[in-house]
């Protein structure tokens, strides 16, 4: 049961949110994962996120803002249904990760940080992702795509638009 | 801590272990600069300008963070570290647009300084500069991006020092901006708006010109002004304001308030009455001529000499054919002490009437009667930044004297302090409350007899009787308690809470009025019953010290008619003559002016309000900006009031005080002790110091004398003639003279008679309108208040309700 009347997530998450409260030594350590549960259901940081977010752990909207605008892996906007991320890090970047990125832009006809029309994709050059040993990588939602050339990221991009690899978040049914 | 001894630059220096080295170097005499460290706010090092070499320390030391210990050996001055801060300018100034020339802070930046200082002009940064659009966040505040260094200054003074979180960083790194809290996209006209209090402590901490004020961007250059430092007009706190002031063809204009040297009792803080609300004095809608109504009805405007022979020939007319019981007097808040103390001299001495009061606002009389025969009891503003422990009883500080709320936040945050707090209402000070306690509606009372040991009180006092049981066992724990008790109190449950405060020992108490001088007019026996310094009038005895007033002024030995008595007094006809200075008593109690249409009234106003509207003579006032003088803070702190602007045809109401004694054929130098001790000649002309600081030769001798702390005392326009009658007469007046003229604060105790068996707190117990608290907030300021633009601005400037998150919620910790 949710400590927040007419909250606007999911019966569970707002149940793990009453949870994830209670397990730090004050509030406000919660604000992070918090909203990167959030982002995962709603598919971004909404207003409405922000509001209740802040309500949850009695901050004001402002310091929500505020750390929300830090971390580049919180977005305000929605991304589209696969959230490309290709790293152009040191490593990635040696390894020919601008020519990974200058592909996918080509293939999905889209720019950094744009989202196709039919909403199926959106791509965001992003730092590095901890994937160094094998790189180039790149991310798409939260599955890792490592030692990448353009031939076997139209294969990844048309399986995803095939629907034939699941994110591991929807596999876990969430 | 103990003290240890470390060495900067080769001297040895003691302070206590764990000191900050800048605020120890500072100590010393040493500079080390630094943006982001502000003393009182949290620590940030941010900026990188106060680096230091410490000896066996591989990387260089933020002096603002380094604590000291025994032996530590620094260097501040080598060519090292000013390489370091040269290269922190460097790339601060990487994206600073260099607009000095027409950046408000030109002239007085500290980035300016500084690069003046080590020299950073060439940059090795060569990235073309990323200029944003200023924005306007409020009225009052403004945000140039590009001149922003991100030292966080603005954003700690906003939470840490005001409570109120308003500004916050977004992004990171270089894209980092500093951003107030109602964003752009959930604003009607989609830009990006401030929800707070708009006291502008934020600008007052910027560094550089990155924030800048609504009233003063873009008018002039520090350097162009005269910079007055004064008292401000407004609450009862009393805080040092300093005015930027400009010539004008009719006078000097105020173009700027500010807390320019933070020289004052106030220390950092000013609120947004005293920055921003001086441009009352500079409005077209003030009077600038003496007024008359003629047969038909109209105000005509006069010369002085016609109104003021009209006023004294009419007032002596009046005194002597109808007596001068027939006459009331009203005085203002905002008077200096001098001006009050001569208008009630003049109304007792020359029109012989004790019909005299004002618009109290706390109840002063039963304050210093219920403290009468202690000494050491009454507190300063400045106890309120250092009492281990404070109780607050009703009153709202945030809203009605700003700077006691912020001098408690402060004691609670850097000192630990305990503040206990009592209250109808859920005031936003309860942030900081130790223990708040709803007190019930009109429960006041009933919780000083409780906290005195009535447990049958109880119920009356609050709904939770537990927590009112654990709130009286705190207090009674406490071993010294500072009592700060809010103008909602009076009369005898007034005397009953200072009562229960005396049975602690160590217990400080103030009372908090609503303006300026509100306290300084009660001192200074703008009372009925009361003669300066709350002696009680009564039958002159020669022996008794206390007949000593009375027996200078030959003033009548029966009390007058308070300020609701003089009403009804015009009611029944028998009010012949009603004098009124600095005050609008018809507007504040609702008269109807029809009681009034048989009496000849005068007023001395800056403005045509609802008082001035129905008078016969209306004449030009000076406002406390405009005057010398000095003044009396809520908790009895007295202060220096100077001169800072001007305006062609208005006069001090001091001055007008005497000439129409004068008028009336008074001994003017009876009224005002002015000319040489001995009385054996000297210089009589007035030496400008009523006219200010553009007016010749005169001024300049004048000004030179007061500042060898020399007293000119030459004309009987002199406020200094009547402070050496105040400091001699009043009790409780005994002032050092020095401390005043150097612009410092000092604190005087009320000093009443203790009182006679059978009188007492007689009025207030069965009149209780007769003390009204005005109930100002932020943005009102009694019937000034309206006069001024930028206030009326303020008010109605509030983002929509939804977005409003201040009053609210609590912030987190």
């Amino acid at each position: 049961m949710s400590t927040i009347a007419n909250s606007i997530f999911s019966p569970e998450l707002a149940a793990r949110f009453d949870k994830l409260v209670t397990l730090y030594p004050v509030k406000r350590s919660a604000l992070v994962p918090m909203l990167l549960y959030a982002q995962d259901e709603v598919g971004y940081v909404s207003e409405a996120v922000i509001q209740e977010v802040a309500q949850r752990l009695d901050l004001f909207d402002l310091d929500v803002r505020s750390v929300l605008s830090y971390y580049s892996m919180l977005r305000t906007k929605p991304a589209g249904k696969y959230n490309v991320q290709v790293c152009t890090n040191i490593s990635c970047m040696l390894r020919g990760g601008y020519e990974i990125l200058d592909h996918c832009k080509k293939k999905l006809g889209i720019e950094n940080k744009q989202t196709t029309p039919d909403g199926q994709f959106s791509l965001e050059e992003v730092e590095c992702i901890g994937d160094c040993c094998s790189a180039p990588a790149m991310q798409v939602n939260y599955e890792f795509h490592d030692e990448l050339t353009p031939d076997k990221v139209d294969e990844i991009l048309d399986q995803y638009a095939a629907g034939k690899i699941l994110d591991s978040t929807q596999k876990d049914g969430k | 801590m103990a003290d240890v001894t470390i060495t900067v630059d080769g001297k040895k220096i003691t302070a206590p272990a764990g000191s900050l080295l800048i605020e120890v170097c500072k100590s010393a005499g040493i500079e080390i600069p630094a943006f982001c460290y502000y003393p009182g706010l949290s620590l940030q090092a941010a900026c990188r300008m106060c680096v230091v070499r410490q000896e066996k320390v591989p990387k260089l030391q933020t002096a603002c963070t380094t604590q000291i210990a025994e032996g530590q050996v620094f260097f501040t001055d080598t060519p090292e570290v000013i390489q370091a801060r040269k290269a922190t300018l460097q790339m601060l100034l990487g994206n600073h647009p260099l607009d000095c020339p027409v950046c408000d802070a030109g002239g007085e930046c500290e980035l300016q300084d500084m690069t003046f200082k080590y020299g950073a002009a060439d940059s090795f940064y060569a990235e073309p500069k990323n200029h944003r659009e200023e924005q306007k966040w409020s009225p009052v505040v403004y945000f140039d991006r590009p001149r922003c260094i991100l030292c966080y200054r603005c954003v700690r003074t906003c939470s840490e020092g005001m409570d109120v979180f308003a500004l916050a960083v977004e992004n990171r790194g270089s894209s980092s901006t500093i951003v107030p809290n109602v964003p752009a996209k959930l604003t009607p006209d989609n830009l990006a708006h401030l929800d707070c209090e708009q006291c502008g402590m934020c600008i007052d901490v910027c560094p550089v010109g990155a924030l800048t004020s609504g009233t003063y961007r873009y008018k002039t250059r520090p350097w162009e002004m005269n910079h007055v430092a004064t008292v401000c007009t407004h609450c009862g706190d009393g805080c040092k304001t300093t005015l930027g002031v400009r010539s004008t063809a009719d006078g000097s204009e105020i173009v700027r308030g500010d807390n320019r040297d933070k020289s004052g009792i106030n220390s950092d803080f000013l609120c947004n009455k005293g920055r921003y609300a001086f441009d009352f004095a500079n409005s077209s809608e003030r009077i600038t001529q003496p007024l008359v109504r003629q047969p038909n009805g109209e105000l005509k405007a006069v010369s002085w000499e016609e109104a003021l022979t009209c006023v004294g020939k009419k007032f002596a007319e009046l005194r002597d054919t109808r007596g001068g019981k027939t006459i009331g007097v009203i005085g203002g808040n905002r008077l200096t002490n001098e001006e009050a103390y001569l208008l009630q001299k003049f109304a007792r001495s020359v029109l012989h009437t004790n019909n005299i009061d004002h618009h109290r606002t706390a109840d002063y009389v039963a304050f210093a009667q219920s403290l009468a025969g202690t000494t050491g009891r009454a507190a300063s503003l400045r106890e309120t930044l250092t009492a281990p422990a404070v109780l607050l009883v009703g009153g709202d500080p945030t809203n009605q004297s700003p700077a006691t709320a912020w001098n408690l936040r402060s004691n609670v945050r850097l000192n630990g302090a305990r503040l206990y707090i009592a209250n109808t209402a859920e005031i936003k000070l309860r942030r900081q409350a130790s223990a708040f306690l709803q007190v019930a509606e009109y429960g006041y009372g009933a919780l000083a007899a409780f906290l005195a040991g009535d447990d049958s009180a109880a119920n009356i006092a609050a709904p939770d009787s537990a927590a009112l049981a654990s709130f009286r066992d705190a207090i009674r724990s406490e071993e010294s308690l500072l009592v700060l008790i809010g103008n909602d109190l009076r009369g005898a449950e007034l005397k009953r809470l200072i009562d229960f405060g005396l049975t602690i020992p160590g217990t400080k108490f103030a009372l908090l009025a609503d303006y300026a001088n509100s306290r300084g007019a009660a001192d200074m026996g703008l009372l009925p019953d009361m003669l300066p310094g709350y002696t009680p009038i009564g039958p002159i005895d020669t022996q008794d010290p206390s007949s000593r007033i009375a027996l200078e002024y030959r003033s009548p030995t029966t009390p007058g008619l308070d300020l609701l008595e003089i009403f009804e007094a015009a009611e029944t006809g028998n009010l012949s003559a009603f004098y009124v200075v600095g005050s609008n008593p018809i507007a504040r109690y609702a008269v109807d002016p029809a009681t009034l249409k048989n009496t000849f009234v005068v007023v001395q106003e800056m403005f045509l309000t609802e008082t001035a509207a129905i008078a016969d003579v209306v004449l030009p006032a000076a406002n406390l900006y405009e005057k010398s003088g000095s003044v009396t803070n809520s908790y009895g702190d007295l202060q220096q009031v100077k001169k800072a602007g001007d305006r062609a045809g208005v006069r001090s109401d001091f001055e007008t005080i005497v000439r129409i004694a004068d008028k009336m054929g008074a001994d003017v130098r009876k009224l005002v002790p002015f000319g040489p001790v001995s009385n054996a000649g000297g210089t009589r002309a007035d030496m400008g110091q009523t006219r200010g600081a553009q007016s010749g030769e005169a001024d300049r001798h004048a000004v030179w004398l007061t500042a060898n702390n020399l007293e000119p005392r030459l004309s009987p326009f002199d406020p200094s003639a009547i402070l050496d009658e105040i400091q001699r007469l009043v009790p409780g007046y005994e002032i050092l003279r020095l401390q005043l003229l150097s612009g410092n604060d000092q604190h005087l105790s009320p000093a009443a008679a203790p009182i006679r068996d059978n009188a007492g707190l007689v009025q207030i117990s069965n009149r209780r309108d007769l003390v009204l608290p005005a109930g100002d907030t932020l943005f009102t300021s009694g019937s000034l208040g309206r006069y001024s633009a930028i206030l009326n601005d303020l008010r109605q400037f509030r983002p929509r309700q939804s977005l409003i998150q201040i009053d609210v919620q609590t912030a987190s910790d």
